[in-house]
């Protein structure tokens, strides 16, 4: 192919004005139309070493697929990416590309990387409009596996399993299935019936779905060995860390997993004609800077009672682990930062929360995650006004799914050990991937997971034989 | 969708449910729970599991009508469904031969009292149960409890049944002469298990109390149910539901049950004006 002449400009994906899109929860970002996408398709260099493809989790063929779009070929560009990331839609929208894909991307070291994650949203939203391939499973396997939890990991898993011609049984906790894709991340960033869609076609493909069902409780990991030939855990990571400070039990203090929990997954945003109930007041701040403590500050913002919301981060803007577009999200939308700073302690009046007393904060030496080091100002205590605050410093796997299962071990943050290989645990048959062995991680990584803990499900089950 | 079987009214705002729920009901332990959600709108609350056939693969639950989801739950009737059970939840009662025991418990607290009783009298205990209630009408499970125990103390406020007074007046009298108590455990209203620690203190009796702190998930996911024992922070509804009473911060238990006083007394008010023909109350 002749070379091609570098465009600097990315075709802008449409977004909604921000003072419009803060009424409501519907999506933020409008995505490319047909037209769009085959121009900013044609931004692609279809570099033979791909660099994108080696800094993709799962390295989807970023540059073949990109080519269909460009071609308007564009469900058989969605079967491309589907040959390494069964859920596009959701990727393209939630991944943190600019520091995988598109941090990689050629183009992106002399103007704007190509737009890889919105191209791969309208191939996977664009093969859902004209409906999904009839996945036809030629071999069944007289085996059965019991997958626990319904997030990215066992969707991954289940998925690849089915297309193998296992019998899967999905066991989910809560009343809906999803993971953190339900009950975390919140409709305008990507709209619940993208991930129920993605869940009525592994339903259609013969996957089993017991909600409802809290695997350590309704019953153990040794019960599902004595009915499944296999498990794989997929429980995430869904324990809230604390800020252990004075005031952490007053009345309108939060979990980032309480807050959004009952805003979105309960629908609390809709009370009265639903029945959880928020409390916010007027003014709500959020501790962290990650995409949960975007997810909320932005969820806080579309209340009605809410009239201002302000991120408390320790560190600086630049540091915050957010993807980049979370946070101008949030800036357009009229979230305040308040950088260098940190809480000490919820001051309270009559055990409800009144204020955050703060200290500002310095940026020291790199420390061992390579960010430069907080170190707080002696004497600059300061008191920040509030009715109510969200903490979201982070969440470590919940211990319930393994709870007295001796042959699994764990590290130190309760993660799950598992083989690198195969993923399976010290427990023979059962294996674990996504958040429950990594702490917290990314929807993509969870899948890669996902799908490697399949490949060792099937030896192991092969090798059984 | 989990049926109910068999449903009646206990006493004034009081119902019992046996729900079909098979796999919980061959877990459930006492000290447990489960939590519900009436419909695809409704709020996830906690119930305890008051009892369980495993062979019927029944749990029972008892209700105290409170507001907006305990109402609407009264409207279903036998044969109807409730949409989600999830359980058995929490920690099951740690349960020795101790001796002694007294079982105490008010209002929504002897649905715990119940399954505990149960358990301490298999372990070989001695067992007193008192049971407090405001007055004769909101009388109920005094047959249940006799079969159980091998003294049942009922108390009333108003004195128009049994003893006169409080569950706290009617276990003082029992400390006070002479017998021995090897050990309290204790499920109602907050005011309530705080008087019976703050009793039991003084008689350095060993206590147990049963926490009914606002809960979303039940499973360590939210930390909505927070409580402080002992200077640390719980999640009740996988660290107990049951704590060392003489442990826990009750004042912060009450004010945090508070959190949310307003919003449910507007969806109460709703559920009233649009929904609910059963209830005139
Ligand atoms: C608010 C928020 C925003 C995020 N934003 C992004 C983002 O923009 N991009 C990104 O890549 N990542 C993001 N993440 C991280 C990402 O969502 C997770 O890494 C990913 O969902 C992990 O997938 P998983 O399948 O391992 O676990 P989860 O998605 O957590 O799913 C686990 C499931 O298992 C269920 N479960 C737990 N215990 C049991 C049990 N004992 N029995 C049965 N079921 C059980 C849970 O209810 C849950 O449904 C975000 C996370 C949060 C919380
Ligand atoms: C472990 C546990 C076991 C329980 N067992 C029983 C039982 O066996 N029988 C029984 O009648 N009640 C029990 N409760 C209390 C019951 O959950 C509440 O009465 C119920 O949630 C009230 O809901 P509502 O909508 O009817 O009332 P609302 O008007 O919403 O609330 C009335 C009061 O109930 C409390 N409450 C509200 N929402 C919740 C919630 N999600 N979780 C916990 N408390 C809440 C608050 O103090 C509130 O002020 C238990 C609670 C816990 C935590
Ligand atoms: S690095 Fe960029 S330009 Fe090169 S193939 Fe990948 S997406 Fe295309
Ligand atoms: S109810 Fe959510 S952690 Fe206990």
């Amino acid at each position: 192919m002749a070379k091609r002449e570098i465009i600097k400009k990315r075709v802008p994906v449409p977004e909604r004005d921000p003072k419009e899109r803060v009424k409501d929860f519907k999506e933020v970002k409008l995505g490319y139309t047909p037209q769009l996408a085959m121009e900013e398709a044609k931004r692609c260099l279809q570099c033979p070493h791909s660099p994108c493809v080696k800094a993709c989790p799962v390295n989807v063929p970023i540059p073949q697929f990109i080519k269909l779009i460009e071609e308007g070929k564009f469900v058989e560009a969605a079967r491309k990416i589907k040959e390494e990331n069964i859920l596009p839609s959701v990727c393209g929208r939630v991944c943190p590309q600019e520091i995988q894909c598109e941090g990689a991307c050629v183009v992106g070291k002399v103007g704007d990387p190509v737009a890889i994650g919105a191209l791969e949203a309208f191939a996977g939203d664009h093969e859902a409009s004209v409906g999904y391939e009839k996945i036809v499973i030629t071999e069944k396997r007289n085996k059965k596996v019991a997958i626990v939890g319904s997030g990215p990991a066992g969707i991954a898993c289940a998925a690849d399993l089915l297309k193998m011609g296992y019998e899967v049984t999905i066991f989910e906790a809560l009343h809906e299935p999803g993971g953190v894709l339900v009950y975390g991340i919140p409709e305008f960033r990507l709209p619940n019936e993208i991930v129920e869609r993605e869940l009525s076609f592994l339903k259609e493909m013969g996957a089993k779905i017991e909600l409802n069902f809290i695997v350590g409780k309704t019953k153990t990991v040794y019960e599902l060995l004595e009915e499944f030939d296999a498990v794989f855990i997929g429980s995430g990571a869904g324990l809230p860390y604390m800020l252990n400070i004075e005031g952490l039990n007053l009345n309108g203090v939060y979990s980032a997993n309480e807050f959004l929990t009952r805003v979105l997954f309960m629908g609390a945003y809709k009370f009265p004609e639903t029945d959880t109930p928020v409390f916010t007041g007027k003014r709500l701040a959020v501790i962290g800077g990650g995409n949960t403590a975007m997810d909320v500050a932005r969820t806080a913002l579309r209340l009605k009672e809410v009239e201002e919301v302000m991120v408390i981060y320790r560190r600086s803007k630049e540091e915050m682990p957010a993807r980049v577009e979370e946070v101008r999200h949030a800036e357009e939308e009229g979230v305040i930062f308040k950088t260098l700073t940190n809480p000490v302690r919820f001051v309270g009046e009559n055990g409800w929360i009144k204020g955050i007393e703060c200290v500002r904060m310095e940026l020291g030496e790199p420390d061992e995650s390579g960010r430069r080091k907080p170190i707080p100002v002696p004497g600059s205590e300061f008191i920040i006004e509030v009715d109510s605050v969200v903490m979201a410093i982070g969440q470590g796997p919940n211990p319930v799914v393994v709870d007295g299962v001796k042959e699994i071990k764990r590290g130190k943050k309760g993660e799950i050990i598992v083989d690198p290989e195969t993923l399976m645990t010290d427990l023979p048959g059962v294996f674990a991937g996504g958040d429950v062995i990594r702490g917290g991680s990314t929807v993509i990584v969870a899948m890669g997971d996902g799908r490697k803990a399949a490949r060792g499900i099937h030896e192991y089950l092969s090798r059984k034989q | 969708m989990f049926r109910i079987v068999k449903k009646r009214e206990l006493a004034e705002n009081v119902d019992e449910f046996i729900i079909e729920a098979p796999l919980i009901a061959k877990k459930a332990k006492p000290g447990q729970f489960v939590i519900i959600r009436v419909n695809a709108k409704g709020e996830r609350i906690p119930l305890t599991i008051a009892d369980k056939d495993p062979e019927a693969g029944t749990i029972t639950l008892m209700v105290q009508r409170v507001g907006k989801s305990t109402y609407h739950l009264s409207c279903f009737d036998e044969g109807n469904s409730i949409r989600d059970v999830v359980g058995p939840l929490g920690k099951p009662t740690h349960i020795e031969k101790w001796g002694h025991v007294v079982a105490v418990g008010g209002g929504l607290g002897l649905a715990p009292i119940h399954h505990i009783a149960q358990g301490v009298k298999e372990a070989g205990n001695e067992l007193t149960v008192i049971m407090g209630f405001r007055r004769k009408e909101l009388i109920f499970w005094e047959d249940r409890m006799e079969l159980l125990a091998d003294r049942v103390i009922v108390t009333t406020n108003d004195g128009s049944y049994g003893m006169k007074g409080l569950v706290t007046d009617a276990l003082r009298n029992l400390l006070d002469s002479g017998t021995k108590v090897d050990m309290v455990i204790c499920a109602g209203p907050v005011p309530m298990m705080k008087a019976v620690a703050d009793l039991t203190r003084d008689y350095g009796v060993p206590t147990v109390a049963s926490l009914n702190p606002i809960m979303v998930d039940g499973t360590g996911m939210c930390g909505a149910c927070r409580v402080t024992v002992g200077g640390e922070v719980k999640f009740a509804c996988v660290d107990g539901p049951e704590f060392d009473a003489h442990q826990v911060d009750f004042d912060e238990l009450m004010n945090r049950l508070k959190m949310f006083r307003e919003k449910e007394e507007e969806a109460f008010k709703e559920f009233q004006r649009k929904h609910c023909g059963c209830h005139g109350r």
